[in-house]
């Protein structure tokens, strides 16, 4: 019955405000921590496991009402396959933590702007995701959240090599910082790979939607920061904010480039992606994912102007293949769900819905 | 081959180990060998070269064979031997830090150009880090009005020092 109120409530994300929301979804920040004197989660006993899900739990229940909001804690092992495939898709948890073996938990706040993997590859991974470019907003809320768990829970941490890690490449500030990007104009005019490879001489990653290993869909791409150690907080976001302003810089060249030289081009393709999408029966995950790309393109330069972002933000989660037979309630095939990601679809992009 | 110890599984894992100048060899399974403890010693190497990780630490040296003897090179509060450290790049507790400092030195040195954690510091588990960050910043501002020849500041910033060195030596 808690599982239900995930499924039907909207993540803070998906709301599609914020500062330069016409290109930057989300930001997020995350935070590795773990406990002292104890082994990481891929040494620790089933006991010990659990008593570390029940003393983050304690502490989650016990922050200070009203403002840092209120928590439910779930229990992966208890949830259904598909329900922890969700949870990926809505970027609640990482597909690591949703394998679900062993002790893992999860703590989510009600608008499911922060949500706490406990014994994901450290004992307390926190995260904070909001919509926009919003990188020291988001900072503040995970420092504070962090701040009060700390005052129930002893870190494990060095004055040498800060906040202790299981993986070495976390070990430091413990920080991920990452923006979710929308960069059509910068794929189409083929200057993506060239701006991505300059990146990674500035210590900056470029990944998937889903995280490290997987692959850009729908030219979405999230950018975070490689190194943790030696950086403070306040120099990693400095840094990423920089390059993510100069990457919306860029990407609204591009964009202005496309329109004032091939606009007729570029209002086709818009158009003709939202005539499939508003039309098709059938659908695949790839083709939706390309195709709401466009319209979103078309929306973030005023062609499309009765559809909204929160509506593709939304649709961005409830067309993937977890989200979708979780909404049917039963598993399908992939004929089944191309078909009914289209109804959905179609359903969504109804005047009267948008 | 199958596995002498259990007689079920395949034998996948080689294990060489030397006691008292004798050196026995065995093939074991994965699950036995490391039941045995005997992932310790000296192992085929079978770590993928895929991982970046895992495949610098085993050029930054974790392979020198067969450092055999009553003390394994293990982590005292989590029993990780650093062996098993370069096989899977994760630490076994924060502990793996202290004990094999020297070792994960260059390692760290490698993926961040640092060694020197100069971010957060947790208010209890901070140690005296907190007061020594602190110290440091205001000794920075000093320094400002110092060249700014904003004196009177600069005295003010010079007794909050000196309270919070006597704070982190008392
Ligand atoms: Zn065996
Ligand atoms: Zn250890």
């Amino acid at each position: 019955m808690g599982w239900d109120k995930i499924l039907s409530s909207r993540s803070k994300w998906m709301e599609g405000t914020g500062p330069a929301a016409d290109i930057v979804l989300t930001s997020r920040i995350r935070l590795a921590r773990n406990l002292d004197g104890r082994p990481f989660p891929h040494l620790m006993s089933p006991e010990q496991g659990t008593q570390v899900i029940s003393e983050v739990t304690e502490a989650l229940k016990r922050l200070p009402p009203g403002e840092l909001g209120t928590f439910k804690v779930y229990n992966l092992s208890e949830m259904l396959p598909l329900q922890r495939m969700a949870l990926v898709e809505k970027h609640l948890a990482s597909p690591e933590h949703a394998k679900g073996d062993g002790q893992k938990a999860l703590g989510l706040r009600e608008d499911e702007a922060v949500s706490v993997m406990i014994n994901e590859e450290d004992h307390i991974r926190l995260q904070c995701l909001y919509p926009g470019l919003q990188l020291d907003e988001t900072w503040e809320l995970a420092t504070r959240l962090d701040d009060w768990l700390e005052k129930k829970l002893t870190y494990a941490f060095d004055e040498k090599k800060g906040y202790l890690t299981a993986c070495p490449t976390n070990v430091g500030t413990g920080l991920r910082a990452s923006v979710m990007m929308h960069l059509p104009a910068l794929t189409m005019t083929d200057q993506a790979k060239r701006l991505f490879t300059a990146m990674s001489k500035l210590g900056l990653v470029v990944r998937g939607i889903y995280g490290e290993g997987t692959e850009a869909i729908g030219n979405l791409f999230q950018v975070s920061n490689q190194i943790t150690l030696g950086q403070s907080e306040g120099e990693i976001l400095n840094n990423l904010k920089s390059v993510a302003r100069q990457i919306i810089e860029q990407e609204r060249n591009a964009r202005e480039m496309l329109l004032t030289g091939t606009r007729v081009e570029l209002e086709d393709r818009v158009w003709r992606s939202y005539g499939i999408l508003a039309n098709a029966r059938r659908i695949s995950s790839e083709e939706a994912m390309r195709r709401l790309s466009d319209v979103r393109l078309g929306i973030d330069t005023g062609m499309i102007g009765d559809v909204s972002s929160r509506v593709l933000n939304e649709l961005l989660v409830l067309t993937r293949p977890g989200y979708l037979q979780l909404l049917v309630g039963r598993k399908l095939n992939s004929a089944e769900r191309d078909q009914k990601r289209a109804e959905l679809i179609r359903e969504r992009l109804k005047p009267s819905k948008r | 081959m199958i596995c002498p110890e259990c007689g079920k599984r395949p034998a996948t894992v080689h294990v060489t180990k030397i006691v008292n100048n004798q050196r026995t060899e065995m093939h074991l399974c994965q699950q036995c060998a490391q039941e045995k403890g005997e992932l310790d010693f000296m192992i085929e190497p079978k770590f993928s070269i895929q991982d970046l990780l895992t495949g610098m630490l085993g050029y930054e040296g974790g392979w020198e064979p067969t450092r055999v003897g009553p003390e394994p090179n293990r982590c005292k509060l989590c029993g990780l031997s650093y062996r098993e450290f370069a096989r899977t790049g994760r630490l076994g507790c924060g502990e793996c830090y202290r004990q094999f400092g020297n070792r994960l030195e260059p390692l760290l040195r490698r993926i961040h150009g640092s060694t020197y954690h100069s971010g957060k510091v947790p208010k209890r588990a901070g140690g005296t880090a907190r007061l020594k960050r602190e110290i440091e910043k205001l000794r920075a501002e000093l320094q400002q009005h110092v060249d700014r020849e904003e004196f009177e500041q600069a005295a003010r910033l010079r007794d909050r020092i000196r309270k919070l060195e006597v704070q982190l030596n008392g």
